[in-house]
């Protein structure tokens, strides 16, 4: 009785499950970190407020809580009738989005004073002086750490699995209700998320290597 | 300096918190759920003495001087918790303590625990609780990993939609709409079959499931009619329960593979109280007063 | 860099600008805060017989074993993983290869495994019979464990060679250099880090849901669904509740981060204690723990 080629639909369904979850979390987590790390280091005030706000609440609750209010409160009060997938990707994504905001902005802070100083000097505006002179330099720098952010937003997508989503730890209550040996199923469901964390890992090696040529 | 400020504040959390476990008001807070069980008509259970089975699991729990009754906690009318009182009643409940009785334990002598669905098999295989009695479904999967007692109930699953559903009413009619249920349970699997067509939500629990029709992010919620009605119940004028039961449910008392003296015991015990009228009478107090008809007590089977 | 340098001091155009952004702002975020009140005044939310149910001592007591029982897997794990992470870090920094093979296999496989199947996987007994507590303090353990190892590794690492062989030179022993020379600096150095792990083991314990122990989300749950007042189920109530509880855990470890990382830099030693606000999974696998620019291997 092999559980793998035995379940290969369900193994197949739950591993792209994880695998777009993941995808579309990433894609929510990168655009908003940029812009909260914009916000925590702007010139307005009430922006940098909601920046640190955004942060510091995120980042101090568990993504279990988090995912209760996305299941239980959203919906109930502010947008009824939310697909559940959306649902999860808000939550794994708005949680993540706290953690690339701090790396962004820890890797603004290690360029060097002197280059936001000269691109002042020839008058480039706040908006200028980040997206022409800031961020393409502290990319070199926020690259290693990011990684490590989406690996750890692979591994908590398990957590979406018990708020009605297709993922490859749930998989596991289905199998074992089937009556497989749980170990085995676990080797298997293991082996899934090694592949997509080495994958990202890969990924940001490459992107790293790359831009180290381009200093 | 700073830190002073912090652990002033962190002093000041901690004392709140050590108020805040004394004083307030007594008593259950929220809807009471007096009108679940009809305490005076419980029955009482005599408490058998000096029980001699043999039984590995009961020895055990014996030489504790408390046995461990896996149930639910989020069932109202079969297995509930008052999350005030840390109380149990329900039905469920109400046939714990039967068994416990026969096997020589008195109310006070039983721990509960609470278990989720999903988690049941293991907890019982673990040993982690002597009994798992919670809506507990007896079929051919989980008796590969654990033993029966019973059935003493028959349950069937059914569908719980808001009040002002006009579309859902029954199985038949659920093509394309969404119904929730518990990761991996039965009525789930069957709902999701072609013939019946419906997009299921898979959640934890089912009081979530309750919750998210209220809300209405889901349309139905399908599995047993007993636990439906506690629920349709305890939401008067906001839920109601439509359709003929589309499954077959017994219900069954969960127990560590093997352990056939501990089966038997279980197994006559649920036999003499169905015997006695204790069955019966346990019924009207608890889970008669949701709605449930009294139906006669299957014959036990798994003994 | 200060976020100052990014930008100069504005001008009498650039403040009229900044001040119509301010407002804006301003105006945006309180329209936002005003239209989640308005949404949950207008669900009745706001009704108090939902919040009176915090006024039980019941509820209360509930609350307060379940936070105990947070706070009990918490110390447990954070004690055991921060010996378990001394463990590893000296495997992993062993002269023998087979014993660092080892480490670096270890740490790597456990890093990349969520924790919630750790969890699981341990409490259905892959490692023999265990009651949820313990399952959940082992998994939080050996997951945490392997972060705070290459924690204190990149702490190692960045005790500057001279203090090695100067300890070396006067004749000390590998045991002794280590024991005396390295783990004191690295520790010292690195104990913001530290005590940012220690706030992701805090929020991890909330995974206990999955095996049944009854910590506070789990608790929280239960209130949630357990209670309703008029029909009505207290979700957004006890989130909130528990939500303050969970974010005032954290920040008092945060705030203590903060401290350690303030009270170091006036130390005359020489090493810097890294900034205390550090993402959380400092590695990946296969990968060299990263968690400052001191460390460089």
């Amino acid at each position: 009785m092999n559980v793998l080629l035995d379940n290969l639909a369900l193994f197949r369904e739950g591993f792209l499950g994880t695998l777009w979850l993941t995808v579309v979390s990433a894609l929510l987590a990168l655009v908003l970190g940029l812009v909260i790390a914009g916000f925590r280091v702007s010139p307005v005030p009430p922006l940098r407020i909601f920046g640190t706000l955004w942060v510091n609440v995120l980042r101090n609750t568990p993504l279990t809580l988090l995912f209760l209010v996305a299941f239980f409160v959203v919906p109930k009060v502010l947008f009824p009738g939310v697909d559940s997938f959306i649902l999860a990707v808000c939550a794994c994504g708005f949680y993540t989005s706290s953690f690339v905001a701090e790396a962004v902005r820890s890797g603004i802070n290690t360029v060097p004073m002197g280059q936001a100083e000269a691109a002042r000097a020839i008058g480039m505006t706040f908006t200028q002086t980040m997206r022409i002179v800031v961020l393409p330099q502290a990319t070199r720098t926020v690259v290693p750490p990011m990684s490590s952010i989406f690996i750890a937003l692979t591994k908590n997508t398990a957590i979406a699995g018990a708020f009605d989503n297709v993922d490859l730890f749930n998989i596991q209550k289905t199998l074992s209700n089937d009556g497989y040996d749980i170990a085995v199923i676990f080797v298997w469901i293991t082996l899934g998320y090694l592949i997509i964390t080495y994958a990202i890992n890969g990924l940001f090696r490459l992107l790293e290597n790359r831009l180290e040529v381009a200093r | 300096m700073k830190f002073h400020k912090t652990a002033a504040a962190a002093a000041a959390v901690l004392a709140l918190a050590a108020t805040a476990a004394c004083g307030g008001k007594e008593g259950s807070a929220g809807d009471k759920p007096k009108d679940q069980t009809d305490e005076k008509a419980l029955p009482k259970y005599e408490v058998a003495k000096d029980v001699k089975i043999d039984s590995p699991v009961l020895k055990k729990a014996q030489k504790r001087g408390k046995i461990v009754i896996g149930a639910k906690a989020d069932q109202p009318y079969l297995g509930f918790q008052d999350q005030s009182t840390k109380k149990y009643s329900g039905f469920d409940i109400e046939i714990a303590k039967m068994i416990a009785a026969d096997l020589g334990f008195t109310p006070k002598q039983i721990e509960w625990k609470t278990v989720d669905s999903g988690a049941r098999e293991t907890t019982v295989s673990k040993g982690d609780v002597d009994l798992m009695i919670g809506t507990y479904t007896i079929n051919d999967e989980r008796k590969k990993q654990i033993d029966f007692a019973g059935p003493y109930f028959h349950a069937g699953a059914s569908l719980l939609v808001r009040k002002d559903e006009k579309e859902v009413t029954g199985p038949d009619s659920v093509k394309g709409k969404k119904v929730c249920s518990i990761v991996g349970s039965t009525p789930l699997q069957t709902i999701k079959e072609p013939k019946y067509g419906a997009k299921v939500t898979e959640l934890s629990k089912y009081s979530e499931c309750v919750s998210q029709v209220l809300d209405g992010q889901v349309d139905a919620v399908t599995t047993d009619d007993a636990i439906l009605m506690g629920y349709a119940a305890q939401n008067p004028g906001k839920l109601k329960v439509v359709g003929k039961p589309f499954s077959d449910e017994p219900y069954g008392v969960g127990l560590k593979k093997g352990d056939k003296a501990l089966q038997k015991a279980v197994a006559d015990a649920l036999k003499k109280h169905q015997d006695n009228g204790d069955y019966k009478k346990a019924f009207e107090a608890t889970l008669g007063k949701s709605g449930s008809k009294f139906k006669t007590p299957p014959e036990i089977t798994e003994k | 860099m200060s976020a100052s340098v990014l930008f100069d001091a504005p001008g009498p155009k650039a403040r009229v600008r900044n001040l119509i952004y301010s407002v804006a702002g301003s105006i945006g975020l309180v329209a936002l805060i005003a239209w989640v009140c308005y949404r949950l005044y207008d669900k009745g939310q706001f009704a108090g017989e939902l919040w009176d149910i915090f006024n039980y001592a019941g509820i209360r007591q509930n609350i307060f074993d379940a936070l105990l029982s947070t706070l009990k897997v918490f110390a447990l794990a954070g004690v055991f993983s921060l010996a378990f992470a001394v463990v590893l870090c000296v495997a992993r920094l062993s002269d023998h290869k087979p014993v660092r093979w080892v480490a670096v296999v270890f740490i790597d496989l456990f890093r990349s495994i969520p924790l919630l199947i750790t969890i699981f996987a341990l409490w259905v007994g892959i490692l023999g019979d265990m009651t949820p507590m313990w399952a959940l303090v082992l998994g939080l353990t050996i997951y945490n464990g392997c972060v705070q190892a290459e924690v204190l590794r990149a702490g190692v690492n960045a005790v500057p060679k001279g203090q090695v062989e100067a300890a070396y030179a006067l004749g000390l022993r590998k045991t002794q250099v280590t024991a005396s020379v390295l783990f004191p600096q690295a520790v010292r150095s690195m104990l913001p880090s530290i005590i940012s792990q220690l706030v992701v083991t805090l929020k991890d314990t909330s995974l206990g849901y999955i095996i049944l122990y009854p910590e506070l989300l789990y608790s929280a749950r239960l209130i949630a669904n357990n209670t309703p007042v008029g029909g009505v189920y207290p979700t957004v109530q006890t989130v909130i509740v528990f939500g303050a509880i969970y974010i005032g855990l954290c920040l008092v470890l945060a705030w203590l981060a903060k401290f350690v990382e303030q009270r170091g830099r006036r130390s005359k030693a020489g090493i810097v204690p890294t900034a205390a606000e550090q993402p959380e999974e400092v590695a990946a696998p296969g990968d060299v723990a990263k968690p400052s620019d001191v460390s460089k291997d």
